[in-house]
């Protein structure tokens, strides 16, 4: 098992900055998903990891050992496609074997091993059929064999279940949890799906533009976003970001007569940050909204929508701010009805809308 | 609408014979034509051939062809000499097919790294194929030449008396035997190795590099992944490829005829060179010589079904 080390990585194709010098550390065992949406570089940087594309500068150390030059073969890391780039002329058997016989093990390791993988993944009945009569979860389970008969210091995914039908990618999101947890191998993993990310990450380092945004655990990353890209990207639908002005321990929202008392414990922290007074942005999740009768913000509901346990109600409380509501089913709220809430004291965060970074309890002190 | 009411009034006899143009009509006036033509020259000739092989004609005797049966066929097969000319197609076919296939791999396996000039380079090592081959065996009979040809020179022999007279199978003077049968051999694979290159290059691109980088990180050495990945991808194109030169080589004429006219002696004697002197040279055998086409054709079919068959096998499985 290994720790896998990026100092000041960095890619450019030409005059495209794939990504911008970046540093992470991921640790023995670990699960480390890297989320963004298409093109922020996730992929590039895995792929830099495995060495199958070259990095345009920074160091890559695998156990302290640096790997930045060396082929992939040399790195002893196991890479798991989202196409599962199966060998389509051999079998299934010939396809988990394939990474042994290129090692030139004997027949009974090589036998031996196979069988190992076979049963962890229970996938005995497929060993003689080609990898293209297979489904799409099959060749998946297939293409992780041939990756786990390695016993490679490190699993590299990308987006291993994104061709995968939905209800069948929740279950084998599970086998893959379960994998890690069984062999405790230190495993990075691709995805664009905050979803896969928050159920499967010890840790999430979320990407956009190239660059890193928030690197923490999913709750973390939930709750406490580092800025508005994280805030809005992390949770479905993401958080409300409310514009307002900040004074005196109240912020005075855009629009309506809405004045929402800061809590007390965020009082000193946004005095802080905004030198005394300034324009802030109000985050809150779905579900740490109250109705309630004399909530200090009010607005119109412009759309509901029943999401099963709950309703998600879509509120107006400016003319161009639209935010959303968790709501009990019991509550029926018409489209146009005015709707007062509160936010829950201990799931308000606060942005500074200039730099688009949070503001923070921490900072402050 | 306005189409109709401006075209010209047809008389109603006219449009009589006008209707009866239809789909049918006009699809029977395109096909026909080639189908005489076919049948003319393809068709007819290759029924009459079967029917001259079982006869006694010689086709510029004045006389009809004489019913001897199997005579023929008989005849060829127990004949000493045709059982050479068969060895010497063959060891032509095999050596000729066997380093066109390798040249042609490699050459392949060259011109598709990317590199500067990459594009002109395979342009280039088409030309040959693209010569006509009486032209290519004329050029060849200069080059081998040992008083002033190229090869010789090109080899350090610039004494015709001390150097290979490759045509003449004598080298300083000595006989080598065979040395014409490979001289042909090599312009052969001068000639048609680009064919080869051309239909595994075809095969070699269409491997996904996905396959590559997964080797790559499987750990597979540069060896292991030709023979583990590059061959069985492109086996199938290859396989057409050898099995077309392989037809091609029993066939062999033009390009010997043009060089050595199937000597010295028999040594470049091919089958399709001695069906041609049975069949004209001099010896105007007509009917054995149909019979001798018609032993070559069921040969070819039988080396192309073995081959058409592995072939069918490896797609199936794959």
């Amino acid at each position: 098992m290994a720790t896998i080390e990026l100092q000041k990585v960095e890619k450019r194709f030409g005059d495209f900055q794939a990504v911008k010098p970046m540093d992470l550390t991921i640790h023995d065992g670990e699960f480390v998903v890297l989320l963004g949406p298409s093109g922020c570089g996730k992929t590039t940087t895995l792929r830099m990891i495995s060495g199958l594309e070259a990095v345009t500068s920074g160091t890559i150390l695998l156990d302290g050992r640096n790997v930045t030059w060396l082929h992939p073969s040399e790195r002893d890391i196991a890479f798991v496609f989202q196409l599962y780039a199966l060998y389509p002329h051999i079998s299934v058997r010939d396809n988990i074997a394939f990474p042994l016989r290129a090692q030139g093990e004997s027949k009974e390791t090589i036998e031996k091993r196979v069988k190992e993988v076979v049963d962890l993944l229970q996938i005995g009945h497929l060993l003689d059929a080609r990898p293209g009569k297979l489904s799409g979860g099959d060749q998946q389970r297939v293409a992780l064999a041939r990756a786990l008969v390695r016993r490679p210091a490190a699993f590299l995914m990308d987006e291993p279940l994104g061709a995968l039908d939905a209800d069948f990618r929740e279950s084998m999101r599970a086998e893959i949890k379960q994998l890690h947890i069984d062999q405790h191998a230190t495993t990075v993993y691709v995805t664009h799906d905050q979803v896969e990310a928050m159920a499967m990450g010890d840790r999430i380092v979320v990407m956009s533009d190239a660059e890193i945004q928030q690197i923490g655990t999913p709750s973390e990353v939930y709750y406490k976003p580092a800025n508005v890209f994280v805030a809005r990207f992390i949770g479905s639908p993401g958080m409300n970001l409310a514009r307002g002005h900040y004074s005196e321990g109240r912020v005075r929202l855009k629009g309506q007569n809405n004045v929402y008392a800061v809590p007390d414990d965020w009082q000193q922290a946004l005095g802080k940050a905004l030198g005394g007074s300034g324009d802030v942005l109000v985050g809150f999740r779905p579900e740490a909204a109250r109705i309630s009768a004399d909530g200090p913000i009010a607005g119109e509901v412009y759309a509901t929508e029943l999401q099963g346990a709950y309703v998600m109600l879509y509120i107006n409380i400016n003319e161009d701010e639209i935010i959303h509501i968790r709501a009990e089913r019991i509550h029926q709220h018409q489209i146009g009805d005015t709707v007062r809430f509160d936010i829950d004291p201990r799931m308000v965060r606060f942005f500074d809308p200039a730099s688009e970074r949070a503001i923070t309890r921490e900072a402050a002190q | 609408m306005s189409v109709q009411a401006n075209a010209p009034r047809l008389s109603s006899q006219e449009r009589a014979r006008r209707r009866y143009l239809t789909d049918r009509a006009i699809v029977n006036l395109f096909i026909w034509p080639t189908l005489i033509l076919l049948i003319a020259i393809n068709l007819f000739p290759l029924f009459y051939s079967l029917y001259l092989g079982f006869t006694d004609y010689s086709a510029i005797a004045r006389q009809v062809p004489v019913w001897v049966g199997f005579k023929n066929f008989s005849d060829i097969l127990n004949d000493q000499q045709m059982w050479k000319y068969f060895a010497t197609t063959g060891k032509y076919a095999l050596a000729s097919v066997g380093l066109q296939t390798l040249l042609g791999f490699a050459l392949a396996m060259l011109v598709r790294e990317k590199f500067r000039g990459s594009g002109l380079l395979t342009t280039l090592i088409l030309i040959p194929m693209m010569i006509s081959p009486v032209v290519v065996g004329l050029f060849w009979k200069l080059m081998y030449n040992p008083t002033f040809g190229f090869f010789n020179y090109l080899l350090g022999f610039t004494n015709p008396s001390t150097g290979p007279d490759m045509l003449a199978s004598r080298f300083a003077g000595k006989v080598v035997p065979n040395l014409a049968l490979w001289a042909v051999v090599l312009v052969d694979v001068w000639m048609w190795s680009p064919f080869v290159m051309l239909l595994v290059l075809s095969g070699l691109k269409a491997i996904p590099d996905y396959l590559y980088e997964a080797a790559a990180i499987d750990r597979a050495s540069s060896w292991f992944q030709f023979w583990r990945i590059t061959l069985p991808q492109v086996a199938p194109l290859l396989l057409i490829a050898v099995l077309f030169r392989t037809i091609e080589a029993f066939k062999a004429f033009d390009l010997v005829m043009g060089m050595t006219g199937g000597g010295p002696g028999d040594q470049t004697e091919l089958i399709a060179v001695n069906l041609y002197r049975q069949a004209f040279l001099g010896q105007w055998r007509t009917g054995r010589a149909s019979a001798l086409a018609y032993i070559v054709l069921i040969i070819i079919i039988a080396v192309s079904n073995l081959y058409i068959r592995y072939l069918n096998k490896m797609r199936g499985e794959s």
